[in-house]
């Protein structure tokens, strides 16, 4: 490896955690500012103009305070709990291309921590990853409400992890039959939904011309099984049984304080985030959108795409944030009913659906060969 | 597909809260020490021992208003007036007058039990302390000063008010023997010390003119 392509990956790398760390600080302060919207208050708006420097002030009064060790913990493993929840969550993120490669020189810099080939699989991984954070923060801690939080945290997470990787298989077959062959890469599949449906109908070219290529169109079933796996994955209303305030206290994190509470508080909306952004990739055509190269000039249409990925992104966080001040939390059995006896069943029905109607396309009716 | 349309349900209304916050209706908070809501017209703030618009004290020490008080924070000492320089029109005045703060709960009784309505509630509400001796209003912080004022707690501080002590109660003044020309005859509630300022309240002959009682009783 040359200097120069160690100075690219650690460009690349760095870029990335930026961009995810500024969103993050500003989700905290737009969820703020949204829900008190709903709920006709005004919200946070003494730091800063609107008051958004709140979620820094808040980080700054965390990282000043003392974090109390209760005597009963699991010491190492205690300690241990908020890394091992940040780390997950940060490296989920580094898979999601967020912008056009654009060149240094010789050099081309994707905008993208790392382009591996097993890309969703490494998602599903480090999705399941963040559980045991959860899980053992909540055992470590000695005490009775993080056990709850945690145990109700594997449930969760074992019921809806299935749902989430079930619509992720659909569009990851769709996605084959557009390019040459499967791939989980997630710059390939964001690279699959340029363009418009225009060829699809010839009839109806016209008005397709105008259809962005995205996944979710003839996928949607997939991505509403997945925007409702992914609040179940980020534990938020109303599937936050794992942290529900009235019932344990603050779950998991209940025996945290200071700056460790404030990594796994961290860890959740940046999780938020990179879900949102996996949601915009696979199903919202990621950075892809009208760039009018020819009109504007290099860098604004550099520019552009990225601007396209965070709009399409911050629509998904949005909906989080509407569904968090609008749904009453689900009860347990309703939870493990919503997963295994809709979601899963759903999944299931809509990839053989799916795999029925992508085998037609390719290989027309079985008995015509 | 039913749980569906209900959740769409739900999203609309909160949807909806929020487009009319954004377009700067239906906002219910007030950003308070910025901006003061206007109080209700008999809203029960802190106390105030009122006079007579010629400058006599009203309060006449017959502690009738400690007897009535159910949490018993009210402590009235009366004395004889001085024959030759009166303070007080009548045979005694409220020597000592104090009222904890910390025990009141604001329930005006001791204002109905008052036989010279020498003590009312204004609207000034903010009287927080950072010890209890100062919680403990004596005479000098509950008498209004001969112009009608409300005295205040800690006039240094740089977050009093003083504009809002200004308004002295001018009903209250004028039911003294000697009251003023002005006001002699006139039922009503003005001026109450605070931050709301109030239309006068029609008096009850004028208001049942306005409602007859066979109507409304159908």
């Amino acid at each position: 490896m040359t200097w120069v392509e160690f100075g690219v990956v650690a460009l690349r790398v760095v870029l990335a955690f930026g961009l995810l760390m500024v969103a993050t600080i500003l989700n905290v302060w737009l969820e703020r500012k949204v829900v008190a919207d709903m709920q006709s208050r005004i919200g946070p708006n003494r730091a800063g103009p609107w008051g958004i420097l709140q979620t820094l002030a808040d980080g700054l009064k965390l990282f000043f305070k003392e974090s109390i060790t209760p005597r009963k913990v699991e010491l190492a493993t205690y300690m241990l709990a908020p890394f091992l929840a940040v780390v997950p969550a940060f490296l989920i993120f580094m898979m999601v291309p967020w912008g056009k490669p654009f060149m240094i020189g010789e050099q081309e810099v994707a905008l993208q921590g790392a382009d591996l080939n097993i890309g969703l699989l490494f998602i599903l991984a480090m999705s399941s990853m963040a559980v045991y954070a959860i899980v053992l923060a909540g055992w470590s801690s000695g005490s009775k409400y993080p056990l709850i939080g945690g145990v109700r945290a594997t449930a969760q997470a074992i019921s809806y992890e299935a749902a989430m990787g079930l619509s992720m298989v659909a569009v990851v077959m769709f996605s084959a039959t557009q390019g040459d062959g499967g791939t989980l890469s997630l710059a390939e599949i964001v690279d699959r939904q340029a363009g418009t449906w225009g060829d699809l109908i010839p009839a109806l070219e016209p008005v397709l011309r105008f259809v962005p290529r995205w996944n979710i169109f003839p996928q949607v079933v997939a991505f509403v099984i997945f925007f409702v796996a992914i609040i179940a994955e980020t534990n938020r209303a109303p599937f936050d049984l794992v942290e529900a305030e009235q019932e344990i206290v603050g779950g998991f994190h209940t025996e945290y304080s200071g700056m460790r509470f404030a990594m796994f508080f961290l860890a959740e909306y940046v999780n938020i985030f990179s879900m949102s952004a996996i949601a915009a990739t696979l199903f919202l055509g990621g950075w892809n959108g009208p760039t009018f190269d020819s009109v504007l000039p290099g860098f604004i249409s550099g520019l552009l795409p990225t601007v396209y990925f965070l709009l399409k992104t911050y629509a998904v966080i949005f909906v989080f944030f509407w569904i968090r001040a609008t749904l009453p939390r689900l009860r347990y059995d309703q939870l493990m009913t919503l997963g295994w006896k809709r979601l899963i069943p759903g999944a299931l029905g809509w990839l053989i659906l799916s795999t029925f109607v992508i085998a037609f396309r390719q290989f027309g009716l079985p008995w015509s060969l | 597909m039913g749980i569906l349309s209900e959740i769409w349900k739900g999203l609309k209304v909160t949807g909806g809260t929020m487009l009319k916050t954004i377009g700067g209706s239906g906002l219910v908070t007030t950003e308070y020490p910025k901006e003061m809501r206007e109080k209700p017209q008999r809203f029960h703030g802190r106390h105030v021992l009122n006079r007579y618009p010629d400058g006599m004290e009203k309060c006449i020490g017959c502690e009738l208003c400690a007897g009535a008080c159910p949490a018993n924070c009210i402590h009235v000492r009366g004395m004889d007036n001085d024959p030759h320089s009166p303070t007080s029109p009548g045979e005694r005045f409220g020597f000592i007058y104090e009222i904890n703060m910390l025990r009141c709960i604001f329930c005006a009784l001791c204002v109905e039990a008052c036989p010279t309505e020498a003590i009312t509630m204004t609207h000034l509400f903010e009287m927080s302390t950072t010890n209890r001796q100062d919680a403990i209003y004596t005479k000098d912080e509950l008498l209004m000063d001969e112009r009608g004022r409300v005295p205040h707690m800690f006039p240094e501080d740089p977050l009093a008010d003083m504009g809002e002590l200004e308004v002295a109660d001018g009903w209250m003044r004028a039911t003294a023997p000697s009251g003023m020309a002005a006001y002699e005859g006139v039922e009503m509630w003005q001026g109450t010390p605070g931050p709301a300022t109030w239309d006068p309240e029609p008096s009850q002959v004028e208001r049942d003119a306005r409602t007859p009682k066979n109507e409304a009783n159908g």
